[in-house]
């Protein structure tokens, strides 16, 4: 077995294009591993974890090529399988094909030329403010996928977007839909009545698939970024973002998705959207407010829709005879799907360990023998990698720690489909669902698994599909979050 | 009342991206129309200067200021004076081209050609005898920008060599030129022997004497105009002159055959004008200046009023923090050598000619200039990609100087300090290339950047000046 590990200085690609490298070179003859990323503080601690060793002095602009071989023949195969996937990153994947064409050397260069309305930023965190404020000076609105932007810079980016009539959906805006076009995670819906406004990500996804089963289509889902309606943010995206709508005649009445709010906010945000004669209808999670699930029934049923039976199958229970563990462990890649289940099950469960800001905080093992939630998605856990709904390798591997501790009881998983997301979620899930389980049981523990699956079956993904092949690994697999959550709680009550 | 953010909602969204490349491909599979940024990091370090630039409420209006007062700079030629005269040069001192700087770090090429300065001027007999004087420090040396004038390569400017005055009403400036010597041995490439100096005493007692006879019998000349009509003529302002320097001769041709001088003298004026290529970069380099010039001290503006190099140093200013330098070491041009010379014998990035490139023309007009490669290096291509690249780091076009094959398109002009910074795109220029030893005069000719580190430099300080 060799190792080979190399520096490659100020050689800059982006996570989601070095996942792709990382796993095309995984997969050249001899390459037992590979790990190709930017020396980022966490990146490198995975590769420390991988058992390579990098250059003390790697900074987040060096880019690592970290290689297990069989032998030293299969470095120089792995190395130039690095190379060519490289190469193929930089290839044109469009354009004019005009050989003196210089393309667009900053986003307000590209906003200018194109005349583009929308700009969506991507780029590392540190820079994202900047890549912002070019595109609202170019006069576009902003799709700020971006996380790791302080919320100074935040509320600083959202007065200068108010200034000049543009939105700044974010930062850490995972998802959007604007006229009809899907931007980040999005998932395919038909088109319908129902503007959402969404301070939240996952949770926007989990409305839109909520109200797809319920045949109810969307016009517009516009994100604001998780501390929107924050007390230091004080809901100026939602306010513009709610004002736009009542403005958009495709829009009938609004639903307002949020983690929880700051309550201050929130009654003045109300109060704006009266003012405005917006049907407006609130799903902001809190303690004392009703989760997603339930405020958009309540949505419906104001609206004069039918709530339909949300899809649900579940497991056949484990062998009687199997020992069971104490704790719900539930590991999550939608930071709002992992915030209601928190909600949900701290109801009946009392105190849960988590990631989410809140007490009890996990330390930064993100371990705990008793309740755990964890967000894959947090801001740390992505410092130069791709989020989990793309690149699920983290969480992935927390499920199979998971299955060989004794405490854990149940596993909550979720699993977010649609436009951006892996493109066959489910099947590396289901297998690690299998391993998992298999795992357990071997020790002679049961382990029931419930996946909180959000998608629809216009997905690319195909949610009936995926959920066919979760249950079919021994997971009880549900539309609604809310219904996972109580499922996984009613399991360990049920093994206690 | 128009719909609240700009029509958003209501129209086919049209996106632009940066970052991941996945989220670019999406939206073409939703038949999006979609531009890609080809996102980068940034120089090393700069991040946070870089954001609280970008969010100075201020610099919008102020880069826009700054365009609009370069833009409309007027250049006329209103006389020819000796420099005491023009700008009351006091004996014993020199300008020279570039950031300030002081004999113990100057190249060859700036001693030779203050030592050339030095004996034109009678202060020494001797060169061993003027080095010796320099090196006291006996007398000042200041650059030729704290007085707003410009000198090209070494740049040097002594109380009795003539000098051109150009002016700007619009914004109520003033600056001055030295008269161009010709290619070869000359002053302004580090020579200094006889020939050199002779020239010199020839152009003080006879070219300016009858070049002003010109300009003050014929009327002013509008330099702008003129460098309007080059640009269309196949030059680029800073190493190809030609059409400019027959325009600019036409103009003052028929002054100069009615001056009152001998006849001999007056055709001697103007064969040396008509032979020389570079007759006119003396006048469109202080074209340029008075552009840059009205647009410094603009609290809040990220745009380069001033590139010049000394032979040393390459130092820039900015328009938002006025006359402070940002300096690196000048970089070496690459490019084609006359004769024998090669890479070992040029000296370092010399002149303040890069005020063209400063103004938008030079190597940002190159698309202009195809012909130059031939001078400088490079393919048609290259010369065609440099002005669009060009275009990704500045403010604007400009509304005057236009390149045809570019559909007319104005030329780049502006340099922003902080697309350079975000983009690593350093500005092109083009530009002759002095001997490192002094004495030796031009080696060849090539293209060259600023050193990368002069705009961190000026992004922190920019970034310190934005208020709290």
């Amino acid at each position: 077995m060799t190792v080979h590990v190399e520096l490659r200085r100020g050689a800059y690609h982006d996570s989601v294009s070095l996942l792709q490298v990382s796993r095309t070179v995984a997969g050249a003859a001899g390459v037992e591993a590979a790990q190709v990323a930017m020396a980022t503080e966490l990146n490198v601690e995975v590769l420390r974890g991988m058992g390579f060793e990098v250059p003390g002095d790697a900074g987040p602009n060096d880019l690592v090529v970290a290689l297990r071989t069989v032998d030293e023949e299969a470095v120089a195969t792995g190395v130039t399988a690095v190379d060519d996937a490289l190469r193929a990153l930089s290839a044109p994947t469009g354009g004019t094909g005009a050989d003196d064409e210089v393309p667009p050397g900053t986003l307000g260069s590209a906003v200018r030329r194109s005349g583009a309305g929308l700009a969506l930023v991507s780029v590392p965190g540190a820079h994202a403010v900047t890549e912002t404020y070019d595109a609202i000076a170019a006069g576009a609105s902003v799709m700020l996928f971006s996380d790791n932007v302080s919320v100074e810079d935040e509320v600083a980016l959202k007065e200068a977007a108010a200034a000049a009539d543009v939105l700044v959906m974010g930062p850490d805006c995972g998802t959007a839909l604007v006229g009809g076009v899907a931007l980040g995670f999005a998932n395919v819906v038909v088109p319908g009545p129902v503007g959402i406004v969404a301070a939240s990500g996952t949770g926007a996804q989990q409305a839109m698939c909520l109200l797809d089963a319920a045949g109810v289509g969307v016009s517009h889902c516009l994100g604001v970024g998780g501390r929107d309606l924050k007390a230091a943010v004080a809901g100026r995206s939602t306010r513009q973002a709610l004002r736009a709508l009542a403005a958009d005649a495709a829009t009938e009445w609004v639903l307002v998705v949020s983690k929880p709010p700051d309550d201050a906010v929130l009654d003045d945000v109300r109060a704006e959207a009266d003012a405005l004669g917006l049907r407006v209808h609130w799903a902001t999670l809190g303690a004392g407010r009703p989760d997603l699930t339930a405020a958009l029934e309540q949505a419906l049923a104001a609206e004069g829709v039918t709530v339909p039976d949300w899809a649900a199958t579940q497991a056949d229970p484990d062998d009687p005879g199997l020992t069971r563990g104490p704790s719900l462990r539930g590991l999550f890649c939608g930071g709002t799907l992992a915030e209601e289940a928190l909600l949900v099950a701290a109801d009946d469960l009392g105190a849960i360990a988590s990631n989410l800001g809140h007490e009890p905080a996990l330390g930064p093992d993100l371990t705990d023998p008793g309740h755990v939630v964890v967000d894959f998605g947090a801001d740390e856990l992505t410092r130069g990698r791709a989020h989990p709904m793309i690149d699920p390798t983290l969480r992935t591997a927390r499920i199979a720690t998971e299955a060989a501790d004794p405490t854990c009881g149940v596993l909550l998983v979720d699993l977010v489909l649609g436009h951006g997301a892996h493109p066959d979620p489910a099947g590396e899930l289901a297998d690690a669902v299998r391993a998992a389980r298999a795992t357990a049981h071997a020790d002679g523990r049961a382990l029931p698994v419930v996946v909180s699956l959000s998608g629809t079956d216009a997905d690319p993904q195909g949610r009936a599909r995926c959920a066919d092949a979760l249950a079919a690994a021994g997971a009880s697999v549900f539309l609604s979050n809310a219904a996972a959550a109580r499922h996984a709680v009613a399991a360990l009550g049920a093994t206690r | 009342m128009t719909a609240p953010l700009h029509g958003l909602l209501a129209a086919d969204p049209v996106v632009a991206t940066s970052g991941v490349a996945l989220f670019a491909a999406a939206l073409r599979e939703q038949a999006v129309p979609v531009t890609e940024v080809g996102w980068h990091p940034p120089m090393p370090g700069t991040e946070v200067a870089l954001a609280r630039v970008m969010a100075d409420p201020r610099r919008e209006a102020a880069n826009a200021t700054a365009l609009a007062r370069m833009t409309s700079a007027e250049a006329v030629l209103v006389d020819v004076a000796p420099a005491a005269e023009a700008l009351g040069l006091e004996r014993g001192t020199f300008l020279h081209a570039g950031p300030p700087i002081g004999w113990d770090r100057a190249s060859g090429p700036l001693r030779g050609a203050l030592i050339g300065a030095v004996l034109l001027e009678g202060l020494a007999d001797t060169a061993e005898d003027a080095e010796r004087r320099l090196a006291a420090g006996e007398f000042d040396l200041e650059p030729c920008h704290h007085r707003g004038a410009v000198g090209p390569m070494a740049g040097v400017i002594s109380p009795s060599m003539w000098v051109y005055v150009l002016r700007d009403d619009v914004h109520g400036n003033t600056s001055w030129c030295s008269l161009n010597e010709g290619l070869g041995k000359v002053l302004r490439y580090g020579a200094y022997g006889p020939e050199v100096i002779d020239r010199l005493r020839w152009m003080g007692a006879v070219l300016g004497p009858i070049l002003r006879q010109a300009v003050r019998s014929t009327g002013p000349v509008d330099v702008r105009a003129v460098i309007a009509q080059m640009l269309q003529m196949g030059d680029e302002g800073h190493n190809r002159n030609r059409a400019g320097s027959l325009m600019l001769l036409r103009e003052l041709l028929p002054g100069m055959i009615t001056a009152d001088a001998p006849s001999s003298d007056v055709a001697e004026a103007v064969r040396f004008s008509g032979a020389n290529e570079h007759f006119f970069l003396n006048l469109g380099m202080p074209a340029c200046k008075l552009a840059t010039r009205a647009a410094e001290g603009i609290p809040g503006s990220t745009v380069v009023t001033t590139m010049a190099r000394n032979g040393t140093d390459f130092g820039i200013r900015v328009s938002g923090t006025g006359d402070q330098w940002f300096t690196g070491p000048a970089n070496t041009p690459e490019g084609l050598f006359l004769g024998d010379y090669g890479p070992d014998d040029a000296n370092p990035d010399i002149g303040d000619s890069a005020i063209t490139e400063t103004g938008g023309i030079g190597g940002f007009a190159m698309a202009a200039a195809p012909a130059i490669v031939r001078f400088v290096g490079g393919d048609v291509p290259f010369a065609l990609r440099a002005t669009r690249r060009m275009y990704e780091v500045t403010v604007g076009e400009h509304p005057l100087f236009q390149v045809p094959v570019l559909g007319f398109r104005g030329t780049p002009v502006g340099i922003d300090v902080t697309k350079v910074v975000r983009t690593g795109e350093l500005p092109q220029i083009n530009t002759g290339m002095a001997g490192r030893v002094a004495g030796t005069g031009q080696v060849g000719a090539g293209l060259v950047t600023p050193p990368a580190e002069c705009f961190p430099a000026a992004l922190e300080a920019l970034a310190a000046a934005v208020p709290r």
